[in-house]
Parts: C-alpha cells; sequence; structure tokens
C-alpha cells in the first residue's frame, strides 16, 4: 500500500500541546506524520510549506488553536488566510489542495488530533502518490 | 585602466532590455567611453563565431537578458558564460522568468495548438503546424524546436549579479557600470537594486494595522492618489517586491505588479505577497475572509505575474493533478 | 540543386533565416525566409483578467510596447463596453504619437539610415548608428538622441514608464496630465516638429540626390504590387489611434473600408510548416500561395501601405511630403518597398505635428480621464496602427472578465509574404550563374530592413537588422563557398 509521508506544523500552546497529551494517553494512530513545532501557526510561513510540498511531502498539515483561543489573539486567523490562499494557488503548481488541511486542535482534544492524523492519511492514500514533484 | 570588455546578449526576450540601454540617452556615450562592446546582437556586428573564438573568460562582464526557452537560448548561455569573468541576469525575464514564464502554466500543446489552429482568424483546414523539418520540393529546411518549460539564467548556468526591472531602469543599469568600472561591485550573488521592499520607497500613506473588507480590480476603482493602493483593496505586489524602480507604476496610480522580484532574503515572491495580503484581509470572521479571499481572480498569475520561473514549486500544469 | 543557407547569426542570432536554392545553372529556383520562434501568449493569457492585458501584452515586444499597450487598451474598452471620456481619449493619441516618433526616430537612425547614410556598401562595422552619428556629425547625432529621449519621456509621464507602459485601463487612463508637465512637453513638441524637418532635409540631401540611391529605390528588385492596409480618419487621412480600416487593390481602389470589430470579414491567416510566422491575407481574395498581384490575397501595412491606402496627412507640413513623395516617385500607389524608409519620415513629422495640436487642446488636462465600467465584459477588438502596421487585438471573456479566448494579429506578421517575396525577388535578380557577393547579400538584406521588421512582436525574434553568413552547397551537401557579411 501507498503511505504518503506527511509534514505537521503544530503550534505549540494548542495542537502541540494536544499531540502530547495523545501521547501520554498512549493513544494509537498511523505514524505518517513527521510533527515540527512552532510558536504559533502564524509562524509558518507560506514558503515553508511550498518548500515541504517540494522536498516531496504528499500532504501538510497545519494544527492551531481555535479561533479566539490563539496565543497571540490573532495569529490563527492569519493562518486561516494564508491556507486559503494557497489552497487557491496549489492547482496551478500540480497539487491537489486537498493535500494541504489546516484544523483547530486545542490542548484538550487529543482524539481529535489522533482523528484527523488517521483519516487524512486515508485521503492520502487515496489521493496516491503526488505525480509533480 | 584597460577598457573594460563587455558583452551583451539577448535570449527569449522582448528587446525591451536592450532599449533600455538606448534609454540611457546621452549617458550612453560614457558607456561606450568606459567599455568595449564586443557582442552586442541588437546594435553591433559581432557574431556568434567572434564569440566562439574568444578566449575563455575574455569578456569582462555579460549583461544577459532575455529568459531560457529553447536550446539556442541554452547554449548561448553556456556559451556566453564561459566566455566572460561575471555573468549578469539582466532584467525580470533572465532573473525570473517574466512574463514569458506564464507559459509555465500551460502546455507546449495548447499553445501551438492555439497559435496554429483554434485562433479565430487562422485558417488551417489542413492542421498544418510548424515542423523542425520540412521538406520542399527543393530540399529540407529546418527550423529549432522549443522546451516545454521556460528558464531563468540562474537554472542554466552560474550568475553572479542580478539586475531586475522590466526593463531594469537607465539609472539602475548607470549605476551598475558605474560599479563595474570602478570596481566597487557588491560581492557575488548580489541584486544590484534596492535593499528593501517596494513599499519603503513608495510615496504612498500606509497605516498602521489596515483591514481590507473587499478585493478591487484597477478598472473598478479611482485611486485617491494618497492612500496605499493595498489599503484601497487592490493587489499591490509592493509589499514582497524588490525597491529600486522609485514606484514608476505606483505613480501614474497603477498597482505594482513585481517586475522588480522578491526582496531580499525572499526566495518565494508570490507566496510572501499572499501573506502580507492574508494579513490585512479582514480575519475576525472566517466566512467572510473565505469570500473575499475567493473573489480574488487568477491568484497564481497575479502572484508569479513575473515569477514563473522563480517559484519555490515548478509551475508545471502538465504533469500536476487537478482537484 | 545547389543552396544557399543565409543564418543571420549575430543580430538576429538564430531568430530568422533564409534559404535559397539554387537550380543546376546557379539561378535561384526558391528562397525562404522562416521565422523559427514562437512564445504563445495566445494561450498563456487566458484565465488573466482582460484588464491586465494592456499590462501583459507590452511584453510582445520591447520596441513598441506603447503600441500594444494602446490596442489592448482599445480591445479591453469594447469588452468592458466603455467608452473613454474625451479627455482620456486625447491622452492616449498624444502618448501614442510619442510613441511613433521614439520608434521612427530609433529606426531611421539606427537601424535604416545606416545603409543609406553610411552607404550600402559601406565598411560594416562603420554601418551602425556611431557611424551615422560620424557622418552627419556629433551635434546632429545629439539632436538624434535627445529627441527620441523627448519622446520617452513623454510616455513616461504619461505611461509610468516609457518601455512597458501602465496607464490604460478599461475606460480610460489612470493619471491626469499635470499643467507644469504639459508646459514642459510643448517645448519638446515644438522642438521636435525642428527635428523632424532636420531629418527631411537630411534625407532629401543625402538620399534624394544622389541618382545611385534614387535608382535603387526605383529598382525593380524591390517592386511588390500588393494589395494594402491601413488605418485612415473621415477624411481619409492616416490616423495612428483611431478611425476605420482602409484596404486599397494593387491599383490603388479602395477594395474595403471597416470597423475594427468586423475585421474577420476580411483578414485570415495561413500557416505553413516550415516558419512559426503566419501569413495574414485577404479573405476576399483568399491564400494564393506566396504571389504579388491582384489574384493574390498578399497585403502589405507598415508607414508606406499607410500612405498610400489615404488620401493626404492630417498635418499641413507632413501633407506637403506627402504630395512630394508620390510626385517623386510617380504616382499612387507606390509599390517600391525602400520608399517605406521616405513615409517613415513624413509620419514622424505628422506624429509631431499631432502631438503639438493634442497638447494645446484645452481639455488635455482635465481631470475626467476615467469611465468606469457597468456593463458585463464579453467581447472585443482593439485595432490601431503600430510603427510597424496595422496591429489587431481580440479578447474573448467570461461574464467576470477572465480571458477565455485571445487572438493577435501584429503588424509584422502582415509583411510576412511580402519579405518572403521580396527576399526571393531580391534574390533571384541579384545572384545569377551561382555568383554572390557581399554587396548582393547586404542589398538582399536591405528587402527586408525597410520593413522594420519587428519579430520580437511576432514570435520571439527580434527587431533589428540581420548581419549575414551565406553557405553556398553543392547538390551533394558539401561545402562550395562561404561569404561572411562581416
Ligand atoms: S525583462 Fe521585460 S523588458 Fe526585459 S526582455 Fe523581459 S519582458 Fe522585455
Ligand atoms: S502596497 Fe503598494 S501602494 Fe501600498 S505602500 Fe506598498 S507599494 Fe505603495
Ligand atoms: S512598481 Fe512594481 S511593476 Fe512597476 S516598475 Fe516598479 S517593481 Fe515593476
Ligand atoms: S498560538 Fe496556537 S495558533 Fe497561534
Amino acid at each position: 500500500m501507498f503511505e504518503p509521508k506527511m509534514i505537521c506544523f503544530y503550534c505549540k500552546w494548542c495542537t502541540y500541546t494536544g499531540a502530547d497529551l495523545a501521547g501520554t494517553s498512549r493513544m494509537k494512530y498511523l505514524p505518517n506524520g513527521v510533527v515540527l513545532k512552532s510558536m504559533c501557526s502564524s509562524r509558518i510561513d507560506p514558503q515553508h510549506i511550498l518548500e515541504a510540498f517540494k522536498k516531496g511531502a504528499d500532504g501538510v498539515l497545519i494544527g492551531g488553536c481555535h479561533y479566539g483561543d490563539c496565543h497571540y489573539v490573532t495569529g490563527n486567523q492569519l493562518t486561516h488566510n494564508r491556507v486559503a490562499m494557497l489552497q487557491k494557488i496549489l492547482p496551478d503548481f500540480g497539487i491537489d489542495p486537498h493535500r494541504l488541511r489546516i484544523e483547530w486542535i486545542s490542548a484538550a482534544e487529543g482524539a481529535k488530533l489522533v482523528k484527523v492524523i488517521n483519516t487524512f492519511t486515508e485521503d492520502l492514500r487515496a489521493m496516491g502518490p503526488r505525480r509533480s514533484k | 585602466m584597460a577598457k573594460l570588455k563587455l558583452g551583451m546578449y539577448w535570449a527569449a526576450t522582448c528587446g525591451g532590455c536592450d532599449v533600455s540601454v538606448l534609454d540611457t540617452h546621452e549617458r550612453l556615450l560614457k558607456i561606450v567611453e568606459a567599455a568595449d562592446i564586443y557582442f552586442w546582437p541588437i546594435a553591433m556586428d559581432f557574431k556568434y563565431k567572434d564569440v566562439e573564438a574568444m578566449e575563455d573568460g575574455f569578456l569582462d562582464v555579460c549583461l544577459f537578458n532575455g529568459a531560457i526557452r529553447n536550446s539556442e537560448n541554452e547554449h548561448l548561455a553556456k556559451l556566453l558564460r564561459k566566455k566572460s569573468k561575471v555573468m549578469v541576469a539582466y532584467g525580470a525575464c533572465a532573473a525570473f522568468g517574466g512574463i514569458p514564464a506564464l507559459a509555465n502554466f500551460t502546455t507546449r500543446e495548447k499553445i501551438l495548438e492555439k497559435a496554429y489552429k483554434t485562433t479565430v482568424s487562422t485558417d488551417n483546414p489542413q492542421g498544418v503546424y510548424p515542423q523542425p523539418s520540412t521538406k520542399m520540393p527543393e530540399g529540407e529546411i529546418t527550423i529549432p524546436e522549443f522546451y516545454n518549460h521556460v528558464y531563468k539564467l540562474s537554472d542554466i548556468v552560474p550568475v553572479e549579479y542580478t539586475i531586475p526591472g522590466c526593463p531594469p531602469p537607465a539609472d539602475l543599469l548607470m549605476t551598475a557600470v558605474e560599479a563595474i568600472v570602478t570596481g566597487k561591485l557588491p560581492p557575488a550573488g548580489s541584486t544590484i537594486a534596492g535593499e528593501k521592499t517596494l513599499c519603503d520607497e513608495c510615496p504612498l500613506e500606509k497605516s498602521e494595522k489596515p483591514v481590507i473588507n473587499d478585493i478591487k480590480r484597477p478598472f473598478q476603482v479611482i485611486p485617491d492618489g494618497k492612500k496605499c493602493l493595498l489599503e484601497q483593496g487592490l493587489i499591490c505586489m509592493g509589499p514582497a517586491t524588490r525597491s529600486g524602480c522609485g514606484a514608476a507604476c505606483i505613480k501614474v496610480n497603477m498597482p505594482c505588479r513585481g517586475c522588480f522580484g522578491p526582496a531580499k532574503d525572499i526566495k518565494d515572491q508570490g507566496a510572501k505577497m499572499l501573506s502580507a495580503l492574508a494579513s490585512i484581509v479582514k480575519f475576525d470572521d472566517e466566512q467572510k475572509a473565505d469570500q473575499i479571499i475567493n473573489s480574488m481572480v487568477d491568484a497564481t498569475g497575479t502572484l508569479y505575474r513575473f515569477g514563473g520561473a522563480n517559484a519555490i514549486l515548478s509551475p508545471r500544469r502538465t504533469e500536476g493533478e487537478k482537484p | 540543386m545547389k543552396r544557399i543557407t543565409i543564418d543571420p547569426i549575430t543580430r538576429l542570432e538564430g531568430h530568422g533565416k533564409i534559404d535559397i536554392f539554387l537550380d543546376d545553372q546557379g539561378n535561384v529556383e526558391n528562397a525562404y525566409f522562416q521565422i523559427p520562434e514562437l512564445r504563445g501568449f495566445e494561450q498563456f493569457c487566458i484565465g488573466r483578467p482582460v484588464e491586465e492585458m494592456p499590462r501583459i501584452t507590452t511584453r510582445l515586444c520591447g520596441v513598441c510596447p506603447g503600441a500594444h499597450h494602446m490596442a489592448s487598451a482599445k480591445a479591453v474598452d469594447n469588452v468592458y463596453k466603455a467608452d473613454p471620456t474625451p479627455a482620456a481619449k486625447k491622452l492616449r493619441e498624444l502618448f501614442y504619437n510619442a510613441h511613433f516618433v521614439h520608434s521612427h526616430i530609433a529606426h531611421f537612425y539606427a537601424l535604416g539610415a545606416p545603409d543609406f547614410i553610411v552607404g550600402p556598401e559601406a565598411d560594416p562595422a562603420k554601418r551602425n548608428i556611431l557611424g551615422v552619428i560620424e557622418k552627419v556629425g556629433l551635434e546632429a547625432g545629439t539632436e538624434v538622441i535627445k529627441h527620441r529621449a523627448y519622446a520617452q519621456k513623454i510616455q513616461e509621464i504619461l505611461g509610468g514608464k516609457a518601455t512597458h507602459p501602465v496607464c490604460a485601463l478599461p475606460g480610460g487612463m489612470s493619471k491626469a496630465l499635470k499643467k507644469e508637465e504639459r508646459d514642459e512637453m510643448e517645448k519638446w513638441i515644438i522642438s521636435t516638429i525642428e527635428f523632424a524637418k532636420f531629418t527631411l532635409k537630411a534625407f532629401e540631401d543625402i538620399v534624394l540626390k544622389n541618382q545611385e540611391y534614387v535608382d535603387l529605390i526605383l529598382s525593380d528588385v524591390y517592386k511588390l504590387k500588393t494589395y494594402y492596409i491601413g488605418m485612415v480618419d473621415e477624411n481619409n487621412r492616416p490616423n495612428f489611434y483611431h478611425g476605420q480600416i482602409r484596404i486599397v487593390d494593387p491599383d490603388g481602389k479602395e477594395f474595403a473600408k471597416f470597423d475594427q470589430q468586423d475585421y474577420l470579414d476580411h483578414v485570415r491567416e495561413h500557416v505553413e510548416s516550415w516558419t512559426y510566422l503566419k501569413f495574414p491575407f485577404l479573405k476576399k481574395v483568399g491564400w494564393k500561395g506566396l504571389v504579388d498581384g491582384k489574384e493574390s490575397g498578399v497585403v502589405r501595412a507598415a508607414p508606406l501601405a499607410r500612405l498610400n491606402v489615404s488620401e493626404g496627412m492630417a498635418t499641413p507640413l507632413a501633407d506637403a511630403e506627402y504630395k512630394k513623395m508620390f510626385q517623386t516617385l510617380g504616382g499612387k500607389p507606390v509599390h517600391h518597398t525602400l520608399a517605406m524608409h521616405w513615409a517613415r519620415i513624413i509620419e514622424l513629422m505628422y506624429s509631431a505635428e499631432r502631438q503639438l495640436e493634442l497638447i494645446r487642446d484645452p481639455e488635455i488636462t482635465s481631470p475626467d480621464i476615467r469611465t468606469i465600467p457597468t456593463e458585463t465584459p464579453s467581447e472585443g477588438v482593439g485595432i490601431l496602427e503600430a510603427p510597424r502596421g496595422t496591429l489587431i487585438h481580440h479578447y474573448k471573456t467570461d461574464s467576470n472578465g477572465i480571458l477565455t479566448d485571445v487572438n493577435l494579429i501584429v503588424a509584422t506578421v502582415f509583411n510576412n509574404a511580402a519579405m518572403c517575396l521580396d527576399i526571393k525577388s531580391a534574390a533571384q535578380k541579384l545572384i545569377k550563374d551561382g555568383h554572390v557577393t557581399q554587396g548582393i547579400l547586404n542589398k538582399v538584406e536591405m528587402a527586408f530592413r525597410a520593413y522594420d521588421p519587428c519579430f520580437a512582436c511576432s514570435t520571439n525574434t527580434l527587431p533589428g537588422e540581420m548581419p549575414l553568413i551565406v553557405k553556398l552547397h553543392n547538390a551533394d551537401g558539401s561545402l562550395a563557398n562561404e561569404w561572411r557579411r562581416d
């Protein structure tokens, strides 16, 4: 079976802590993601996301705090806008915009994180390998 | 001091970069005083064979304009690289692909089909396409074949300096010539233009935390002549674009399209602009934000108007996937 | 059969090529003028917002970006059905005539004049703009540079940049002309009229008073009987920006006159497999191959064509020159290709005079320069006269103004067939019994230089003259001889 590679950018305050929780709670989930921690989802420059795809990622996941909960108040809102715009241009670079996903996962939502990773991995498996690498 | 040996060449180009040399007007005579030109197809009679006959490194500087679109462009780029001590990517096409690199978002096949078959005035019932080789009654005649992709110069050969702009303004060319003549060139790898972003040299007023509630197209608004165009809802590439043009377009009330390429330390001009835009589109309401973003037309063609060969990702719809 | 390949390897490095085939006696059997490149604007513009076209299509050509900018502007006006305000139209025409001044000065002095002012047989190292300056004197050379600079500055003030202007939008212009700018421009324009007089005088002294040159212009080597196309005003006088398109037949009789949106009833393009450049022809006559005459749909554009389709010039000094030209060359239409150089500087005078009329128009500084489009965009054609001939932009969009189809017929393309014919004719008449000389090569070259061909526009090749290398091959393909026009 095709095993996709995912790059997962998590903000330190919510999603990363949520992933920690999933870990300490010994929840099992698919191992396809490589996690990178950043201070805030807004710290992730769109150039980083494009680089991830350039280096061959089959999918990129961005995890941040829920609206209203961002440690830096509006950081995740900017991230939302960036991702929405990136999704508009990705097809012109031969990339299905569904390969870029954004999810709000709080520090308490370990279970949600597990679900997101599992579904994203399944979706990417179904999409198959990227044709333009 | 010995006179400088200069070469200029055009690859896949519009000729505007060469015209920009003429646009130094009376200062052109200064250039001719400081430098002997050994190769300049638009104006002088030196030939390809003359270039081949040069010793390696014979030319002090080669100003190379135009993108790389076919094997011949590539061949000349390699040849001139060998013959030149310093290679300069002159103009947006050589530096980033320029307008011709918009072709990277379509395919060679589609281009041929449009040009020779489906354009409304074309009368081609037999479906004749230009061919690399055609047998005429008198014998075979040939024309070159193209690449499916447009490259910037540095994709093909190492480049020491970049002089951006479409075309580079005459003042910038004079600055570069001055630097070359006095030997005061910046470190290799530098871009000869401003260091900051265009916004930095733009005379329009900017506010602290601008927010826009809609994106407008240039024909829909009459800018007030005072406020930043981006804040008036017009997509202006200023925040991601290198300074050095003197805000030429903005001075006539038109938003920047980014012909100076990415500002210092920016790799992907389009991604950077996208970032800047994302931070001013009304963001406290997800739905409204999506609405504004979705109203933006031709995002890729706008963000990468001049950078189709300089993006982090290779813009190739051909091999790509559609959602 | 022997073959000569003229491969212009420097000033048009690989961008243009001529193959001449000789029969066993060494006489010319056929000649092919090939353009080896293509860029594909018609395809890669699809999907772009149509209002961006004036800023994108300028990059078809850095030598005549103003022509593409304005033709595109007219097309987008029509796509949005937005009529520019009177002041906007005047600013566009002012800009556009400045563009003509720049282009015609550049061609005449840098590209065309070396053959006449320095001489067709002169040392090629001197046969360039520097040689021209040497011959006419540095002072005159400075005047050339100065007046071209004025024209560029006028475009820059109105258009943002002289090369690749950005000022035209559907329904108008982006910036009004300030009073102080107007005053400055008026001085430049008055000076340009004097400069045009100087140029015409120089042409008269150096060319017309030299029987050898006059014979060259009138020789059969550079003569084609074709149809002519050009834009005219309501009195059938050339106007570069607005008007109707008029076509005259080889006898000078009106063949057609139509509005820009009807061009498809009159013009079609033919494709050959051996060149990337298409061949426009008159639909009602039909494509009969590469032949001239009334039965052939081959039509010529550019300065001489514009003068041939018209009945006088709209400004007094240019009109006087117009009459003189047709008197000297034996009436209308003039079929002698080299007369194009003369026609070009008559147009230079017209453009200078027309600029003066416009700059003195009180409305020119009006701030009322934009009509905001309100109609749903759909389809539009923009036609005008580029320095090198009739230029057509045709766009179709969806209801959001996003391009779905683009058609461009570029000025130089109109002369493609004629250039092929002129080259063949020159080759046939000059190359006899396999005998080729340097002078012959330059004279073949002069056949197409007169058109001021701008292949940057039409494909991706470039304007300028073509230094040549001619290789004469034996029938078995081995090299018999080689000439270089060094
Ligand atoms: S950079 Fe601009 S001016 Fe220079 S060749 Fe490219 S399109 Fe023309
Ligand atoms: S966004 Fe454009 S208009 Fe605004 S400050 Fe920057 S360059 Fe000027
Ligand atoms: S404003 Fe932008 S598009 Fe205009 S010249 Fe400057 S960098 Fe180029
Ligand atoms: S801190 Fe979590 S998204 Fe900003």
